[in-house]
């Protein structure tokens, strides 16, 4: 069971890599990328995120949504009923629900936290990483333990790519590179080589 | 610039393409573009939760207490997504199946909230849902630019119909596995970004460090 759940880990940050190999998050992955330390702040913010809300919006697709699912609350003809359709807003619901919990505990409790991550969690609200993370979670059926663990191995896969591509701008700025494909461009095309890099776990079996 | 209705339908696409150059909306861009007919849906899909959340944003504007028009908008835009869902499943299962999560990632377009918090929460509802359209097209143009690469270079079809002839079916054209694999559309991209900047050079960015010409060591006696 536990080498289950390690596969499963290594799977998520390596193989389906939320940001190389689904471009989930490209956004803010091209935008806060410049510098190390950003992208430090927000990887891990990711991944704290992802964390919470993969397993709760696994809960509610569980226990509310999935057909048949409100069965425990005894009412008549509840097996039959299917509220799949309002996955969307749900989970959208809760992402925001919890980055805006999360901001708050953390200026309350660990202001030093709040002050090094604040800018960056409003963010993370539109972050398809996020919220693509969840509807793969439902699309694949996972369990609750299976959440848990898919939740953190996308956050770290997410947040080890915006780091290494942050390391690698750093050095790029120093670089002649052509007019034209200056910033955005160059950028593009070092993503794309590390998606290269990237796609070379694809064949590893687990 | 002067906001007749043309001008705002025409300068999304390209002088002011948003994936060219407002870095927004690009997970989905990459992700659905291996075959030309995906990329049209997603486009069209896009196009339409734009302008039509654009235009309802723009029509409560006045009503919206500022501190939570993010969860207003998300809600109008996840509804929007929802109704476009449906249909697809209704209407175009098989490609539905193919696009999976990127019909639902369409709320966290940054196209969407960008447009509804740049543009229509200042003007009418007309023109907003004609700066949806606009920026909708702008998307799509880019969508099937790369999708148009992708799927000919990638299996030598359009839209599934057979252009190239492959070698494995007689022919003489010898596909290009790589451009069907995620990477390509990142250089696609980065070329019609170059290919852009180069026709319209106001939009380069300026270098952070200018590389000074080297200088010729002279020897110090």
């Amino acid at each position: 069971m536990f080498e289950y759940y390690v596969s499963l880990l290594v799977k998520a940050i390596f193989v389906e890599n939320m940001a190389l190999a689904f471009f989930l998050g490209m956004c803010t992955f091209l935008a806060v990328s410049k510098k190390v330390d950003a992208a430090l702040g927000l990887g891990i913010a990711v991944v704290v995120v992802q964390v919470i809300t993969v397993p709760v919006n696994n809960l509610i697709y569980n226990n509310l949504l999935r057909e048949g699912a409100l069965v425990w609350t005894g009412m008549e003809g509840a097996e039959s009923i299917d509220l799949s359709f309002l996955g969307y807003l749900s989970y959208i619901g809760v992402i925001a629900a919890m980055v805006q919990i999360l901001e708050m505990f953390l200026d309350k409790f660990v202001p030093a936290l709040y002050n090094a991550l604040g800018v960056f969690l409003p963010l993370i609200t539109v972050n398809c990483a996020i919220l693509g993370a969840s509807l793969f979670m439902v699309e694949r059926d996972y369990t609750f333990g299976e959440s848990v663990v898919y939740g953190a191995g996308a956050g770290i896969g997410w947040a080890l790519a915006i780091v290494a591509l942050a390391g690698i701008r750093e050095k790029l700025k120093y670089s002649d590179v052509p007019k034209g494909l200056e910033g955005l461009g160059i950028t593009f095309v070092t993503v794309g080589l590390m998606s290269l890099g990237f796609m070379s776990f694809s064949g590893v079996q687990l | 610039m002067a906001d007749t209705p043309k001008s705002v339908i025409v300068s999304p696409i390209f002088a002011n393409n948003p994936i060219a150059l407002q870095i927004l909306g690009i997970c989905s861009a990459l992700a659905v573009t291996s075959s030309l007919s995906v990329a049209i849906v997603m486009g069209i899909a896009v196009c339409l939760v734009t302008a039509f959340s654009s235009m309802f944003i723009s029509m409560i504007r006045n009503q919206i207490p500022s501190s939570i028009r993010i969860i207003v908008q998300m809600t109008i835009i996840a509804s929007l997504v929802i109704v476009v869902d449906q249909m697809l499943k209704a209407y175009a299962y098989e490609t539905s199946k193919q696009l999976s999560v990127f019909v639902g990632l369409i709320i966290t377009n940054c196209i969407v909230m960008g447009r509804a918090e740049a543009y229509a929460m200042k003007n009418g509802p007309v023109m907003s849902f004609i700066d949806g359209i606009g920026n909708g097209l702008g998307y799509t143009v880019v969508l099937l630019f790369v999708g148009f690469i992708r799927e000919l270079f990638g299996s030598g079809s359009l839209f599934g119909i057979q252009i190239l002839e492959k070698i494995n079916d007689g022919g003489w054209y010898l596909p290009n596995g790589m451009m069907l694999l995620p990477p390509s559309a990142f250089f696609i991209i980065a070329g019609f970004i170059w290919l852009i900047r180069t026709w319209q050079p106001a939009q380069n960015e300026s270098a952070e460090f200018k590389i000074a010409p080297n200088t010729q060591v002279k020897e110090a006696v």
